[in-house]
């Protein structure tokens, strides 16, 4: 996609991008603005049927039925109660299928930094390849450690998989 | 005083086309030997209605055609002249020419006249053949009035212009009832010899035998040619109280013109006589030069068309999904406002009440604008079979079924030309020829079914036939010349039936014009494939083949009933449902002391907990503290536990695929009023879910 060459040219030329960061329990995450679609309030979602835990079901933005995917079930993080500062992220992802828009349910939300791409330090290899690979990068901002999220490996695959899993689900439950 | 008539051109060339359709309807309906009266009738004001309103608005050569066609449709009315497939064909052909004449008009380009021309000169045989003699008189006459030349009966006004100045030339074809109607032709030509030198000839063409006369009729028609130095105003004036009760044409003729437009051998069209200095304003008086000179000014062509406009389907998702969330900020302010407390709180809420309803209209309106009934496309086929039929020799009779069912205007629009395909197919080369048929023990009329439904949440339109089936040998052997398969391979009837939609593939060894040159069917497939569809054929030998088209229902619209399960809602849709009811304990029993099943009308149906399949917490788990919906899918029937109903509603079918996935037993998702998302169960798919999960 356009958006994402544009993105990826920016990136390798040093420039500095600007990232929407988020808090979940005491991480700091950052995500392209540039893929960030609507910043809106936890509502309740409709349920899907056999999807993964983590896919919390879907809500209506403007007229497109959009899945909600809790990003602490994702992480393996600790469960907490949606509350009234519960917040979602709708954001888009480039997919194999084309792109398709996703909501992430956040503890909430901090700012909008400047990140230089020169300071972007790798993740560091951490024995299981795929526990990180949908981290682009860390970065630090103002004392803090922003973990840069790379959203199409992060959710993308999720969004890819969801079709499967049903099957997976049905298969296994035939095989019980 | 001048009105300008083309502000109404474009009721009348919608109302022409309108009835042109039902024309064309109620001549595929008319018997041959014992027509309908009321058919004939019908079929009669269409001509006589587009004769009116063409004279009317001045478009003299559709006035004139039809003219001569009424004057046929009146010999079929009065019964003098029997309804034959020769006759009916020469009607359904002269609607074909007047809705092109109509097309041409209205985009204003010239007229194609040679074909109109020759229409017309078999309209007139037809009615000469009738063997009366004063008939073909008004018919030759109307010809003539305005094609100089082309019936023959009329040599070209013979007027020399020997002035070098352009001139006018009249066409004064009064009507046989002009002179009824109070209008003197003598009195008319002395008014317009007032005006100038006035070159008068007469055509007695159409004058009958003496004893045919009626001498309250006029039989006669002018050529009349005025100096250029007169006004057009004075001489339409002369002509104001004939309007109506004749076929006038006034044209500017400049001295080059002359001569080839009275070539008489040079059926030379009307419209490309009058050269661009020809009046370009219509006038109310006698509009009639205007509308048969085709406009210089190409540009003007493009408006003017407003009967109907198009609209990108962006513009309407754009349009649809702004409503829907104005449907939602309508539901949050109205549940604000039942809260709400004040001195005005009743004015408020009535407010609301009121907002409320306009927006569910609102909403439906806009829905509406994507949906349209199948029967669009299939109102085609009558006339496409009933040609198709008699070109090849065959008996053939088309039946339509589920034409109400309302599919999205994308897919309507792209779905027409592979059913074309198909039912061509069907008819070349499914159904046999009529003396096969027999032999086969067949009745010798073929049938070609279309039939649409929704159904498993898609569309299905099936197009079938009772003919030869597919050839499977033919097809075999010739995919193996052709190296598709190899010579060893042997295919299931499936992969052989498959093989017709191999881009290039024919059977059929003479190439017809209808079909065979191996184009089509991998179209067919193609087009369905770009909506998401896909397409299926079976087919039997010496019954005939099934083709299936199933679309995904995307837009579509889809009735539907709400349950309720715990916190969620699901939309059952209502084609799916049987009955619903209230189960009794002891309707319920366990077999093997797992599946439940209930007995309904002599049945007994498994019984499918939604909560279960779908592990939602259920308000119960008791069955007859719920309800269980009666639905059927894939031909068998199940019962649905539910926790509620909740109410019957029109729902809009959301993509879930989009942005997520398929999920089975799901065949979409609304937005509710509230703007929550329901599912939209897809019970064939939960019947399958089900059984699987039964089976483990």
């Amino acid at each position: 996609m356009s958006t994402n060459s544009v993105e990826r040219q920016q990136g390798s030329g040093g420039n500095s991008h600007q990232v929407l960061t988020f808090v979940l329990g005491d991480e700091t995450y950052g995500v392209d603005i540039l893929r960030v679609q609507e910043i809106r309030g936890w509502s309740a979602v409709t349920k899907i049927p056999h999807a993964p835990p983590h896919v919390l079901g879907v809500l209506n933005l403007r007229g497109s039925i959009v899945p909600i995917v809790d990003l602490r079930m994702r992480f393996a993080l600790e469960r907490v109660e949606y509350t009234t500062v519960t917040v979602i992220i709708v954001m888009s992802v480039n997919t194999p299928a084309g792109r398709r828009d996703f909501g992430v349910v956040v503890d909430g939300v901090s700012d909008v930094v400047d990140v230089n791409s020169a300071e972007v330090k790798p993740a560091p290899e951490l024995g299981s390849r795929s526990a990180t690979d949908y981290i682009r990068g860390l970065v630090s901002v103002a004392e803090r450690m922003v973990v840069l999220l790379d959203i199409d490996r992060l959710i993308g695959r999720d969004l890819a998989l969801s079709a499967s899993v049903d099957n997976d689900d049905a298969l296994a439950a035939s095989a019980a | 005083m001048t009105v300008d008539l083309t502000q109404f051109h474009d009721a009348f060339f919608e109302e022409s086309f309108e009835a042109l359709d039902a024309m064309e309807a109620a001549l595929l309906k008319l018997d041959v030997g014992s027509p309908d009266a009321e058919l004939i009738n019908t079929i009669f004001r269409v001509a006589h209605s587009i004769k009116g309103g063409s004279a009317t608005f001045g478009f003299s050569e559709i006035a004139s055609f039809t003219h001569s066609l009424e004057t046929l449709l009146d010999e079929l009315r009065s019964g003098t002249m029997p309804v034959t497939v020769a006759l009916s064909d020469l009607l359904l052909k002269s609607v074909d020419v007047m809705r092109a004449m109509l097309r041409a008009v209205q985009a204003k380009q010239p007229i194609d006249s040679q074909r109109v021309s020759d229409l017309q000169f078999d309209l007139e045989v037809a009615i000469a053949k009738k063997g009366e003699s004063p008939a073909p008189a008004p018919v030759a006459a109307a010809a003539a009035a305005v094609l100089p030349g082309a019936s023959g009966a009329q040599s070209a006004p013979a007027v020399d212009a020997a002035a070098c100045d352009p001139s006018w030339r009249i066409r004064f074809h009064p009507y046989r009832e002009l002179l009824a109607r109070g209008n003197d032709p003598l009195r008319i030509l002395r008014e317009l010899a007032a005006l100038g030198p006035l070159a008068v000839q007469a055509d007695a063409a159409m004058l009958p035998a003496l004893g045919d006369v009626n001498p309250q009729d006029c039989y006669l028609a002018w050529s009349l040619e005025l100096p250029g130095t007169v006004a057009e105003e004075a001489i339409r004036q002369v002509f104001e109280w004939a309007e109506g009760d004749c076929d006038l044409t006034i044209e500017k003729v400049p001295p080059e013109e002359i001569a080839p437009a009275q070539q008489p051998a040079a059926a030379a069209p009307a419209p490309q006589t009058p050269p661009p200095a020809a009046a370009a304003a219509p006038m109310p008086a006698s509009p009639a030069a205007a509308a048969t000179a085709p406009k210089p000014e190409a540009s003007v062509s493009a408006i003017g068309d407003s009967g109907s406009i198009r609209v990108s389907v962006e513009k309407i998702d754009e349009l649809m999904n702004t409503v829907g969330e104005l449907v939602i900020t309508q539901a949050m302010l109205s549940q604000l406002g039942s809260h709400f407390d004040g001195p005005d709180a009743e004015k408020l809420r009535a407010g609301l009440g009121q907002l409320e309803r306009n927006m569910r209209e609102l909403q439906e309106s806009v829905m509406r604008v994507r949906m349209l009934p199948i029967s669009f496309v299939f109102s085609r086929f009558p006339r496409m079979v009933r040609d198709l039929a008699q070109r090849l020799g065959k008996q053939i009779e088309l039946k339509l079924t589920g034409e109400q069912t309302e599919l999205d205007k994308t897919v309507l629009e792209k779905i027409g030309d592979p059913l074309v395909h198909l039912v061509r197919n069907c008819i070349d080369h499914g159904i046999e020829s009529p003396e096969t048929r027999v032999a086969g023990g067949k009745p010798a009329e073929g049938t070609v079914h279309l039939d649409a439904c929704h159904r498993g949440g898609n569309i299905a339109v099936e197009v079938s036939d009772d003919g030869g089936g597919l050839d499977k040998e033919r097809i075999l052997a010739k995919a193996r010349s052709r190296g598709l398969v190899g010579p060893a391979d042997s295919l299931t009837d499936t992969e052989i039936h498959e093989l017709i939609f191999v881009p290039g593939f024919s059977t059929v060894e003479k190439t017809t014009d209808v079909s065979g040159r191996g184009v089509g069917m991998d179209v067919v497939r193609r087009n369905v494939k770009e909506l998401g569809g896909k397409i299926e054929v079976k087919s039997e030998p010496g019954r005939g083949s099934r083709f299936t088209i199933t679309l995904p229902l995307t837009l579509a619209i889809v009735d539907g009933q709400s349950v309720a399960v715990g916190t969620e809602t699901y939309i059952v849709p209502l084609i799916s449902i049987v009955e619903s009811m209230q189960l009794k304990a002891s309707g319920v029993t366990r077999l093997s002391g797992r599946s439940e099943v209930l007995s309904f009308r002599g049945d007994y149906l498994p019984i499918i907990r939604l909560h279960e399949l779908f592990g939602v917490e259920p308000r119960s788990r008791a069955l007859h503290e719920g309800l269980v919906v009666v639905a059927e899918g894939d031909g068998r029937r199940v019962g649905i536990f539910v926790d509620d109903l909740l109410g019957q509603q029109q729902v809009v079918i959301k993509s879930l695929e989009a942005n997520y996935g398929h999920i089975e037993g799901v065949s979409g998702a609304t937005i509710l009023g509230d703007g929550s998302v329901a599912l939209i169960l897809d019970v064939p798919g939960l019947i399958r879910a089900a059984s699987m999960r039964a089976a483990a």
